[in-house]
């Protein structure tokens, strides 16, 4: 039988990552993602793992470094101005190739911004953030249960390449409450961890290093072709997107996360006013949803990017779309909410109806 | 005819990159032969900084995380927390330590976290070329205070010793040197105790080594040694600043 329960979404999240096997986690306080390391708190000693509120972001995404490096299934969770300052941990981790999973419920910004839903740290999240050449594998769930089922995968994606995942809420899904019910990804195969510095007496004597720095340039550069191969393999493989209505849609419009949800309800009045416009919504923003773009290139005419940002995600867009259609955008920003009748004027603009 | 010196275990057999006359060679074995008598090679994690000693993670035979610039506490904090019955050391620098991992440490100490760290205070930064460190004496000249540290400009060296025997978390902090024989016994047997404390539970442990940069200092080897005991050791007294189980300084 289906057990669902009714829960915030930054509690969710953790209940999720507990039961994905996460028995370690290291945070700081933040707004809007506080109840996250709380419930954390609480519920990590039940199990049997260790919560430890840090002195820093800073800190606190280096000690996930640590406990990756040891083996061990790791999270830490924050919002925009904190994931700021742990980039260096997490261009570290990427270099070093360390799985864990790294919440961002994303607030306005820049600087100290608002504690307001936003989207503005998407070039942040999908193109880097940190320094060098490495990606992170981008999950953006636009409601609780998928939430809980990607973050219970995101343990899988990270141990399976060895990199880390990041999840990309925002102040709407970390603050919402929705019944979710918490379920099994499906099995993948995964390898062992036998890279981990947990002491020699557990490799056979053979020494474990976890380590980013490679001096020979010659070297340095065949590490980073084994990342890109990595890379590679995941662009094929993790892609994941929702298209709805796209069969027929003349405009399709392209919306993320907690955006997309509006975006629906815009859809579905649209819809019943007799306009063909679908959804495509990416939910991996790395590696972004190519494929879903190929299979509404034959209908679609138009599209309209809608972010709660200045316009990130639609340089995305415009790369994938490559010229062939326009590509348009809306976007609100500082933490403003569009609403569904904003976007269906939008639509019906670009679609010339009066 | 009876061996009295060999090369420990737990130290890889290959040359170091370190200058000549700089003594991180003499800690390095004095940490090795410490893992080596207590035993530990197979359940010791060791955390190198960035600095001169970044490369720490080839010279030692037990497992070995590089960690970011300062984060070494962090990284092993993280690594202790996984692996609760292993041993974990952090490698670091004055630079590393004192200067951008000045919260790392002291947040480290006052959890109480259960590694041992050994810091090395050479009051320079030796990998960068020699600029001025937090533990750079008044008056030295180095590439970043090419006039010399001015106090009212650059403020003061910061003495980590003292500053973390404030807080409650350490079982056990002492300031040892290694510029000459007697000194670097007594250092070796600071090290050994800071990760039988840690063994035992007791507490975080810290032992900083007075240590030398002939190569940045622009000093011979041995004018380098001395320079430790005349200069360094008056501004960074030797001593156990905490010691749980001996009540606080001497």
């Amino acid at each position: 039988m289906k057990q669902r329960v009714l829960m915030k979404g930054n509690e969710a999240i953790a209940e999720a990552a507990i039961r994905a096997g996460c028995r370690f986690f290291f945070g700081y306080p933040i707004t809007p993602q506080n109840e996250l390391p709380e419930y954390m708190s609480r519920r990590l000693p039940e199990v049997g793992g260790t919560f430890v509120q840090a002195e820093s972001e800073v800190s606190a995404i280096n000690m996930v470094y640590g406990a990756a490096g040891a083996g061990a299934r790791v999270m830490t969770s924050s919002s925009s101005p904190g994931i700021s300052l742990k980039q260096e941990g997490i261009s570290y981790m990427a270099g070093a190739q360390l799985p864990a999973v790294i919440v961002n419920i994303v607030r306005g910004g820049p600087g100290l911004g608002s504690i307001q839903p936003g989207q503005g740290d998407y070039f942040q999240s999908v193109k880097g953030g940190g320094h060098g050449d490495y990606r992170l594998v981008v999950l953006a769930p636009a409601n609780l249960q998928e939430a809980v089922d990607l973050v219970t995968e995101a343990f899988d994606i990270a141990d399976l390449y060895r990199n880390p995942v990041l999840i990309l809420g925002d102040g709407l899904l970390g603050q919402m409450m929705e019944p979710v019910e918490f379920r099994q990804s499906t099995p993948r195969e995964l390898p062992a961890k036998d890279w981990a510095t947990t002491g020699l007496r557990n490799h056979n004597g053979h020494k474990n290093v976890i380590n980013s720095l490679v001096l020979h340039a010659i070297d340095l550069e065949a590490h980073n072709i084994h990342l890109q191969e990595k890379y590679a393999l995941i662009k094929v493989a993790e892609q994941k997107a929702e298209l709805l209505h796209c069969d027929d849609a003349e405009l399709v419009v392209v919306a993320y996360g907690s955006t997309a949800r509006i975006v629906k309800t815009a859809i579905a009045q649209l819809r019943d006013q007799g306009h063909r416009v679908g959804l495509l919504r990416p939910i991996s923003l790395w590696p972004f949803p190519e494929d879903a773009f190929a299979k509404v290139m034959p209908v679609a005419k138009n599209f309209l990017c809608v972010e709660m940002s200045a316009g990130q995600m639609v340089e995305d867009v415009k790369l994938v779309v490559n010229g062939a259609r326009p590509v348009h955008f809306y976007g609100r920003m500082g933490g403003i909410v569009p609403t569904p009748n904003e976007i269906a004027t939008q639509v019906l603009q670009i679609m010339g109806v009066k | 005819m009876v061996k009295v010196f060999d090369c420990p275990k737990s130290l890889t057999d290959m040359p170091t990159h370190y200058c000549p006359g700089c003594t991180h060679g003499i800690i390095h074995r004095l940490i090795a032969e410490v893992i080596d008598e207590l035993g530990i090679a197979d359940k010791t994690v060791g955390v190198a900084p960035v600095g001169c000693a970044v490369l720490a993670y080839n010279y030692f035979v037990c497992d070995m995380q590089e960690a970011a610039h300062g984060r070494a506490p962090a990284v092993a904090t993280g690594i202790k927390r996984v692996v609760p019955d292993g041993v974990v050391f952090t490698y670091q620098g004055d630079g590393d330590l004192a200067s951008i991992g000045c919260a790392e440490i002291v947040h480290a100490a006052a959890r109480g976290e259960l590694i041992t760290t050994v810091f090395v205070n050479n009051g320079i930064y030796g990998m960068t070329g020699g600029q001025m460190a937090p533990t750079t004496l008044p008056g030295d000249k180095t590439s970043t205070s090419p006039y010399g540290r001015d106090t009212k400009k650059q403020g003061f060296p910061i003495r980590v010793s003292e500053m973390l025997a404030t807080l409650d978390g350490p079982a056990y902090i002492a300031r040892v040197s290694v510029h000459n024989v007697a000194n670097i016994v007594k250092a070796k047997r600071a090290i050994k105790k800071a990760f039988e404390y840690q063994i035992a539970g007791k507490g975080f442990t810290l032992v900083e080594v007075l240590s030398t940069c002939p190569t940045n200092w622009g000093l011979t080897p041995k004018e380098s040694l001395e320079k430790v005991q005349r200069d360094m050791m008056p501004y960074f007294p030797l001593g156990d600043y905490k010691d749980i189980e001996a009540g606080e300084k001497k």
